[in-house]
Parts: structure tokens; sequence; C-alpha cells
């Protein structure tokens, strides 16, 4: 055991030279950064307890992780009406369509660009470049919006996001690294640029994909500032918009659900379910993902 | 290796479509209707991100003229008349201007001075951790907030913080035996709660920079120090540090063109009517006015002067590196 610890340490003679006080700063370090990890988790744990827990409990106990008696009256009354279900269905349709369109129109866009040959690359660059500096801001914006009739249609949710520049920026220069010879031998094999891009660059490309694309599908899945902007209809209200109507301060909650006060409403503990649903799946897909997003926000970014 | 062989040959296209465009040759019509028609795929690939970026980023920095109009809807861009300046003269002698720039400027200050060196301390205490293990939980935990919403982070801040159920007050009520305070609604807590909210859900997402950038340390400068004699201490302050300021730098230079973007999302999900006067910014004054209020034009105006602000604030503030012997942005 003493051996693998050897062998795994990443400074071997570090440890030769430790002082009292830099041991004492270990110590410290490991505690101060596990309450850190404690303080961001807790609040996430609180809320999963709390959602299913009682009316009483939660208006009784200040805070608890692990709720006294187990009931799924919220859970029971969300999947019971229709506000919840259509506010679901309609969250996982704009992203799951919003996601392909906007990873689609980032990887046709940045490709094109990473050809250094291509005339006119530098003036759309520079077009791109612009905009993270300056943009119409949202009155403008919103006209657009409008004056394309896209005002309470799901498009609205979508369209305005469709590239981010930031990300287009990223996956060109991973373009930029990919190995050439690959792309000529493609060529004299016959192949045009499409064929190039479908048969060789996308499949390199999947880990560059699969982190934007759950970096596309979190932006749209959590906008809620598109929502507030262009959709008035209740009927096409998305998850953030349901969160937010159920946990504002002094808002309607009995009426948002078009339900009078009785004693079987468990308004508190929607609250907290609420907010569950809207989050577990981020938190469900990211074990899986967690591995690759920290090196594709690296892409490009520290190239020197 | 060989020019003149080359040379005797016909002009064929590229070998290399890297970095060697043929520049000597002569941009004749004909000849910029072959380089059109050669690279006709990668034309007809980039049509759609172009028309994005022409309809939703450069027809509202057309739109943006509005600013100087009395917009009707009705009459559309052209119809409207032209009003020249009166809407920033009203913006500027107004009652609103100095509260707006108050409120956002503070927030700014108080993001630069706790929210911008959080996940720089964070990453240089992930990095001095040895035990691998804890490392890596810390880091995975401290990663989740960003991939939540903002209107779940307000909505767990009235869960925690908010007088009727929130755990503080009622912590504070039950064990403490003191008042039940709405943290959520009081004035003098909005700040605060604004930059608790950022340092929770941003600081974990980014230590990831600057971890990237400590990675690329080279071993070798930290045994020479310890050779010299240099504690982790010294260590730390002559080598780690060093080797994140470009890091600082660009993230720095990147946050300054922010200062006026309050994070629209965040304070309008924590304004309520009590709070008003310490938590209205620019970026809600221009949703209150304009979208709620329908006054197109002179929000607009105040949307402009604030990026415009923006713009001269990343522009100098890159100058500023550049004049201090970084590198800078661009």
């Amino acid at each position: 055991m003493v051996l693998t610890n050897v062998t795994r340490r990443r400074r071997p003679s570090i440890r030769h030279y430790d002082s009292f006080g830099s041991r004492v700063f270990d110590a410290l370090n490991i505690v101060v950064l596990v309450s850190l990890a404690a303080i961001t988790v807790l609040p996430l744990l609180y809320v999963l307890a709390g959602s299913f827990a009682s009316e009483a409990e939660i208006d009784s106990r200040p805070f608890f992780l692990w709720p006294e008696k187990f009931v799924t009256d919220a859970y029971d009354y969300m999947f019971a009406t229709d506000v919840f279900i259509r506010a679901m269905l309609t969250t996982i349709g704009v992203t799951l369509v919003g996601t392909a369109i906007q990873v689609t129109l980032t990887l046709t866009m940045a490709y094109p660009l990473a050809k250094r040959h291509l005339p006119g690359r530098t003036l759309i660059i520079n077009l791109v470049l612009f905009t993270l500096v300056f943009t119409g801001g949202m009155i403008p914006t919103y006209l657009v919006v409008r004056e394309l009739s896209l005002l309470d249609s799901y498009w609205a949710l979508i369209l305005p996001l469709a590239i981010n520049p930031f990300y287009l920026l990223i996956v060109k220069a991973f373009f930029q690294e990919l190995p050439e010879a690959l792309e000529e031998a493609a060529r004299i094999d016959g192949c045009n640029e499409l064929a190039v891009f479908w048969r060789i660059v996308l499949p390199l490309s999947k880990p560059v994909i699969a982190t934007f694309a759950l970096f596309y599908a979190v932006a749209i899945c959590n906008d809620y500032m598109s929502p507030l902007l262009y959709i008035n209809d209740e009927n096409k209200w998305t998850l953030q918009v349901l969160v937010r109507q159920l946990t504002a301060p002094n808002s309607d909650s009995e009426n948002v659900l078009n339900q009078q006060g009785s004693a079987l409403f468990p308004l508190q503990g929607l609250k907290f379910a609420v907010i569950v649903l809207a989050t577990a799946p981020i938190l469900l897909v990211y074990p899986f993902l967690q591995k690759h997003f920290a090196k594709g926000v690296l892409i490009g970014s520290v190239k020197e | 290796m060989a020019t003149d062989l080359v040379a005797d040959r016909a002009p064929d296209p590229p070998k290399s479509t890297r970095g060697r465009v043929p520049r000597a040759a002569p941009k004749t019509p004909g000849r910029r209707l072959a380089l059109l028609l050669r690279n006709r795929w990668l034309y007809l690939m980039l049509l759609p991100g172009v028309l994005y970026f022409l309809v939703f980023k450069y027809w509202p920095m057309y739109g943006l003229h509005i600013a100087f109009k009395d917009y009707v809807p009705f009459l559309g861009y052209s119809g409207s008349p032209w009003v020249g300046l009166e809407h920033f003269e009203e913006l500027f002698t107004g009652p609103d201007f100095g509260r707006l720039m108050a409120n956002t400027l503070i927030l700014a200050l108080l993001t630069v001075v706790f929210v911008f060196p959080a996940p720089i301390v964070v990453a240089l205490l992930l990095n001095e951790l040895r035990v691998r293990i804890v490392k890596r939980s810390v880091q995975s935990l401290i990663y989740i907030p960003h991939f939540l919403s903002w209107t779940i982070v307000a909505s767990l801040t009235y869960l925690l913080f908010s007088a009727d159920f929130g755990v503080l007050a009622g912590f504070i009520h039950d064990v403490v035996g003191g008042q039940r305070v709405d943290y959520v609604a009081q004035e003098e807590w909005f700040r605060p709660i604004i930059i608790l909210q950022l340092l929770w859900k941003q600081t974990g997402w980014g230590t990831i920079i600057y971890l990237a950038a400590l990675a690329n340390v080279d071993t070798q400068l930290y045994e020479a120090a310890r050779v010299d004699g240099a504690g982790r201490w010294r260590q730390l302050w002559h080598i780690t540090v060093p080797a994140i300021r470009p890091a600082i730098v660009v993230m720095a230079i990147l946050t300054s063109g922010n200062l006026m973007d309050s994070g629209f999302e965040q304070i309008w999900l924590m304004t309520t009517s009590l709070n008003r006067s310490t938590s209205e910014v620019f970026d809600t004054y221009v949703y209150y006015i304009g979208i709620t209020q329908g006054a197109f034009s002179y929000s607009t105006a105040v949307g402009l002067f604030k990026g415009v602000v923006g713009v001269f604030l990343i522009v100098g503030s890159n100058w500023l590196a550049k004049r201090l012997g970084q590198r800078g942005l661009y």
C-alpha cells in the first residue's frame, strides 16, 4: 500500500522537505475545500429532501437533509396536472430541436472559417468578433423577433440563440488543429468539401460535438430571458417559467395552477419538487459528461 | 527546395491549404469567379451561419438608430420621425440615471473585488491539494451549480433566505430566538445576496481555466526552487502565481467588458417591489421601460449608452494590459 502511494505521487520528493507549517496548511486546505464543496451541494440536497417531505414538516423544520416521513404528495400532484407535463414536454422539445440546430449551424459555419485559403474568411471572422464586443441589445433584438412574427412561437426560444459566437470561435480553432493530411487524402480519393466534412472531419470531432451539444442544451434548457421576452401564451410556458411562477415571492401560486387552496394542495412541497424536476435532467447526465467538458472548454482557449 | 522546377509548371491548386494562398496571382474577375466556384461548398456551408449573424446580430444593430427617433411600431423604422438626442437628454437629466449608474457600478465593483479573485484562490488551493481523490471530488462538486439556471438559483435563494419559510430566517427565529427577517426583500441585503449567488454559481467553473494554466507549469521549476531552498509559500509566489498571470489578465479584460452588464436574468429574478432602490440596474431598467411599458426608443437609447460604455471599457482595459507589458486579448 505504501508502495502504490509512492508511485502515484506527482511530486515524489516533496514529502521529504515537509515542514510542520506545510502540513498544517495541507490540513487546513482540505478543511476549507471540503466545506466549500459542502456549501455547494447542501442547498441541493435540502431541496431534494424537502420535495419528499410533508407540508407540516417543511413549515416546522428549518433545515433537514432527510425527511421524517417520506411522502410523494408534491410529485403525485405534479404529474396529475397537465401544467407541469406540458411545461416539461415544451422544454424537452425546444431543447432537443434547439440543440440540433445550434450544433449544426455552429459546425457548418466553423468549418469553412477554419480554411485559411477561403477568400472573405477574415471579413466574416471580424464580423463575428465584433458581435462579442457590441450588440444591438435587448429592445432592438426584441423588435427583430417581433418583425419576424416569432412572438409567442417556440422558434423565438431557439433562433435568436442559434449560434454562440464564443463556441463558434472555439470550434473553428479546433478544426484548424486537425491534421491536414487526412483531408488531402480524402480529396485525392475524390471527395468534395462536403464529403470531407461529413466523412473525415465530423467523426474526428465527436468529443467536441458532445461538449458543445451539452453547453447548448444547458443554455437553452435554462433560458429564462427568452420566454420572458417573447412568450405570453401560458400554454407555451417552459419549466423555467413555471419554476419562477411557483417560487417567486408573493406569487399567486394557487392561481398559476388553477387551484384554490385546499388542504390537499401541497403548495410548499411543489416549490421544492418543481426545482428538482427542472434540475434533475442536467444532474443526471452530468456524471457522464463531466470527463469531457473541462477538456472541451479548453480547446482553443489555451493555445500558447 | 526546387523553386525553378515548380515555376515551370502550371499554377496548380495550392498543395497545402494552410496559409499558402496563391496571393501573387492577379485577382481578375475571372479568377475571383473561379475561386468562388472552387469553394462553392464551403460558401454554401457558411450561408446559414452568416444569415444568422446578419438577422439576429446585425439587424438589431441597425435597429439601434431608433434611439434617435420616436419609434412607433405602426410607422416602422423608416416612417418614425427623427428626434436627435432627445432620449439621451431625458436619460442623463432624468431622476433615474444617478441611481442606475450607482447600482450598476457598485455591483460591478463588488464583483471585481469578491467574485473575480475567488476562482483564482480556489484554483491555487486545489493545486496545492495533494490527496487526489479529495481534489477530484471537490472539483466535480463545485462545478455543478454552473449548470443550474438562474431561476433555480433564485428559487433556492428564496427557499433559504425569505421570511415565510426561509431556512436562515427560520433558523434565527427558532434556534437563536431573534426576529424573522425577510432577507430577500430587504434593499440592504440585495447586494450581498447577488454576490453570494455569483460566488456559489460561478466560482467552481471559473477555476477550470486557471487549473489548466497551472497544469502546464514545468515541474522542474519547482524542483529547482526547492534545491534553492524555497518553501511552499515562495514556490507559490514566484512560480505558480506568475504562471497563471496571463490567464488572469485575459479574464480581467473579459470581465471589464461586462462591467456594465449586470446579468439581466439574475438581477431581474431577485428584484422585488421592495428592493428596487438598490436592485435596479441598466439591464433591468431597459426591460422594464421598454418591454413592459412600451417605450422602445427611450429604452433603446439606454441600452445603446450602456453598450458604448462597455466597448470603451473593453478597449481601454486591453490597452492598459498592453501598456503594463501583458499580451492582451487582441
